[in-house]
């Protein structure tokens, strides 16, 4: 065929389900030793094209050449045949095995029938020296990170000697430094001819990994680009219009502190918390990955227990360990696991919004179904929620509006005080900028906002405040104005007191609990 | 994936309305196509008399499904639910009978004997953290056990006020189906018209989605289990008044048949999904099973067979139809 380095080709390819079409004549050609970023807003049909490459769907019409011939691709095993292999956003690991186990799950190396573990164990340490990650083959998967596990996954992607390499949005789960270590892995794989398609949401990283884009909007492919294309344009063609602002923060007033946290400590987690979020304020909490960030959320909204200081609400000191009281006190928290904590995914959109106010909405144990109806219709239709429907299941949303509806349910509730954690992982562009404008509204009506994010310039461009937090403690508080990506780097790698410290502090504590 | 599924608008003429509600509903379906073969291979199926016969032997197993409904509904289990009907029966008999104590306070014992050991399960379960499984395997022991030991082992007489629930109404109409349709609304209407109900689907479909939105989850489960438990009693009264008697050994086994009404109906083991006419339709079909088999005189044995297949039949046919859509 035309070009030798082609390795993989995509043409014409067309994909519906039940009254939708999901692609519609989409090409793509993918060459060895590179990096091809595939661009698109959710719902654009990136999953739906890399589930073709990876046999969980089949194209209705169109061509799939793998070396210039066509090819069938119509399961996993297909598509192992051929050297492609993927890393979804959800890892296909099992906690309970090892990390050698689970690289060479099903393809063990055997002798007389038992497994060689010594083998399987030195073939996985090779692997895992290759993909430049320091973990034990002999570690249970259960105990390792994200960024560990997509390690994991990358390894056992290059067991089964992948040609090609698909990851569906690698960066969104990663801390700045681990999506630096990413980056490095997936150069090297690069030049060793390992062709890559990354998706991703992050226009900056584009420039920085990839050699060419092709962008998709509302399943067609717009165009084919290269990766040093500007920003602006990238997103013009991602979205059909230009984004005028991607940040669109309007400071409101501060007033009186609505959320006030002192001293807070749950031994070996977090210590000594205390920051302050008051009415009208977006106060962001940057930080790495285990920094303690999303448990020092938990443990203010009642989900887990503290084992020191206190969590006020307009002055109203509340019990520990109480979802309920704080709940009452108007806190509200929209979680970092949107699907596995924040939805109840098979049920409607309507009961999902009226989860929260359920109980207020019932009088002796009977639910007020017509009024529960109104206010998520009113909600829904605030919120801009796409949907066929109340009633449609809230697993068959797109991401961004999932993330809607789960902020909704505490909108209801005339939540005062909304911690969002990671409010826009895995959230498009278009989704993104209409979340940021709910929290202007928000703060504009006199509610307080304390934001987790992993997404530097998200928390930079939002927040009025930024508290930055390493190793379980406030490393640092920074005013908007001061806060630049170098300031919170710098304080998020701090490391902490030495232990002598900690030991003294706790005895005070202790002491101060008076047991 | 994100692809925003719109669903098909609603059919226009009543054909398709009903094609559409058996399609929804694949127990529903099944029951209809046992009805239609039964009627047309004996004669003697489709008779008032019969008819209401396959009523009264779906009472019992109904009544307990509607109560495991909710505890499967809210992803939770019950196996107890057999032998607490047992106890709540003997604690009737035992109470009114060998202890004289006047029938309504005997039925509220036996009653809150059913309330009282769902409440058990719920606490093992919400704050012992056992997993429902467990919980409800030791009641089940339990349960049997107590009546053995409150019994001695045999039956004991039912008083006649009590009794005459097993009888019917008006000559023809048998008090069982009555029951079993009351508990069935009450059913229905607690799934979907109240907070507990509610909360179920929620507790079942993401209980931590759940906690986090303020749901009481352990107090809930504590009222979700004490509520299988009631309703396991008023299904153990009613099948001691159908025998006169209670018996310790009574209703062996049914809490197999209630999970297995369940899950015909289209509620989900792993929870959040499920409805109390789906449950009764999963009854009815058992009843209707095994009343027809019996009209066709065939050997028990051979009926454990074909009800077994019907239940795996049942199942996949559900699993394969929802997949399609």
């Amino acid at each position: 065929m035309s070009d030798p380095d082609e390795l993989l080709r995509l043409e014409g390819i067309r994909k519906t389900f039940p009254g939708v079409v999901a692609l519609d004549d989409v090409s793509f050609d993918l060459r060895r030793g590179e990096v091809h970023v595939l661009l698109g807003e959710n719902g654009a049909g990136k999953s739906t094209l890399i589930k073709m490459l990876s046999g969980a769907y089949r194209p209705d019409t169109g061509r799939v050449l793998v070396d210039g011939a066509e090819v069938r691709i119509h399961g996993a095993q297909d598509s192992e045949r051929l050297g492609i292999a993927t890393i979804y956003q959800e890892f296909n690991l099992v906690p309970d095995l090892s990390v050698a186990e689970n690289i060479f799950l099903g393809r063990q190396p055997r002798r007389f029938g038992m497994i060689d573990r010594k083998k399987m164990e030195a073939d996985a340490a090779e692997l895992l020296e290759r993909v430049g990650v320091n973990v034990s083959p002999r570690a249970r998967v259960r105990q390792l990170g994200i960024a560990r596990l997509q390690m994991v996954e990358i390894a056992k992607a290059l067991s089964l000697n992948a040609r090609v390499l698909i990851m569906d949005e690698p960066t969104a789960v990663l801390t700045s430094e681990e999506v630096d270590k990413l980056f490095s892995i997936v150069r090297r794989l690069r030049e060793d001819g390992v062709a890559i398609v990354f998706i991703t949401h992050h226009l900056e990283e584009i420039a920085a990994l990839g050699d060419r884009v092709t962008v998709l909007r509302d399943g067609r492919s717009i165009g084919q680009v290269p990766a040093s294309t500007p920003r602006d344009e990238l997103v013009r063609l991602m979205v059909g219009r230009s984004i005028e602002q991607q940040y669109p923060r309007e400071p409101a007033d501060p007033g009186a502190p609505l959320l006030s946290v002192s001293g807070l400590t749950r031994d070996g987690v977090f210590h000594d918390v205390s920051f302050e979020v008051r009415a009208g304020e977006v106060v962001g909490v940057a930080g790495l990955v285990g920094a303690g960030r999303t448990e020092v959320a938990r443990a203010v909204f009642g989900a887990d227990p503290y084992d020191a200081g206190a969590v006020e609400v307009d002055g109203h000191r509340l019990p520990r360990h109480d979802v309920g009281a704080a709940l009452a006190a108007g806190i509200g928290l929209v979680p970092e696991d949107r699907k596995g904590q924040g939805l109840v995914l098979n049920a409607s959109v309507q009961e999902n919004l009226g989860l929260v106010t359920l109980r207020a909405a019932s009088r002796a144990g009977w639910v007020d179904r017509g009024a529960q109806r109104t206010a998520a219709a009113r909600i829904a239709e605030q919120l801009g929620v796409r949907m066929a429907g109340l009633g449609q299941h809230v697993r068959t949303l797109s991401g961004g509006n999932q993330q809607k509806v789960v902020i909704g349910k505490w909108l209801l509730a005339d939540t005062r005080v909304l911690i969002l954690d990671e409010p826009t992982r895995g959230i498009d562009v278009g989704a993104k900028v209409e979340i940021y404008q709910l929290i202007n509204e928000l703060t504009a009506a006199g509610h307080a906002v304390l934001m987790i994010s992993s997404d530097l310039p998200e928390v930079l461009g939002m927040s009025d405040r930024v508290l930055v937090m390493a190793q379980g403690r406030i490393a640092g508080e920074l005013p908007a104005h001061q806060a630049t990506q170098d300031a919170v780097m710098a304080l998020a790698v701090t490391t902490h007191a030495p232990v002598k410290d900690e030991k003294e502090e706790k005895k005070e504590m202790e002491a101060g609990r008076g047991h | 994936m994100a692809t925003d599924t719109l669903k098909s608008s609603p059919g226009a003429g009543n054909a398709t309305a009903v094609r559409r509600v058996l399609l929804d509903n694949g127990a529903l379906s099944a029951l209809i196509v046992l009805i239609v073969a039964m009627s047309l291979l004996s004669g003697d199926f489709l008779t008032t008399q019969n008819l209401l016969n396959v009523g009264v032997q779906a009472a019992v197993t109904a009544i307990l499904a509607f109560g495991v409904t909710f505890v499967i509904v809210s992803a939770g289990i019950d196996l107890s639910v057999g032998s607490v009907a047992a106890l709540a029966a003997t604690v009737l008999a035992w109470t009114a009978t060998s202890e004289g104590l006047p029938v309504w306070l005997a039925v509220l014992l036996a009653l809150g004997t059913g309330i009282a050991c769902g409440l058990v399960n719920g606490a093992l379960i919400s704050y012992g953290k056992l997993p429902p499984f467990i919980a409800t395997l030791a009641m089940l022991s339990v349960g049997r056990g107590l009546a053995l030991v409150i019994s001695q082992g045999s039956p004991i007489a039912f008083p006649d006020s009590v009794s005459a629930l097993g009888n019917t109404l008006g000559g023809w109409l048998p008090v069982p189906v009555l029951v079993m349709v009351a508990m069935g609304v009450i059913t229905a209407v607690v799934l979907s018209r109240t907070y507990i109900g509610r909360s179920m689907y929620a507790i079942g479909g993401n209980e931590e989605a759940a906690r986090l939105s303020g749901l009481r989850v352990k107090k809930q489960k504590l009222a979700i289990y004490a509520l299988s438990g009631g309703f396991a009693a008023v299904a153990g009264i009613v099948l001691a008044s159908r025998l006169v008697s209670a018996q310790p050994q009574a209703a062996l086994g049914y809490e197999l048949d209630a999970i297995a009404a369940v899950v015909i109906g289209g509620a989900s083991l792993s929870g959040g999904v499920g409805k109390a006419s789906g449950t009764f339709i999963g009854a009815l079909i058992l009843a209707v099973l095994r009343n027809g088999l019996n009209l066709l005189s065939v050997s028990a044995f051979w009926q454990q067979v074909v009800i077994g297949v019907v239940i795996a039949l049942a199942v996949l046919l559900d699993t394969v139809r929802r997949r399609a859509t």
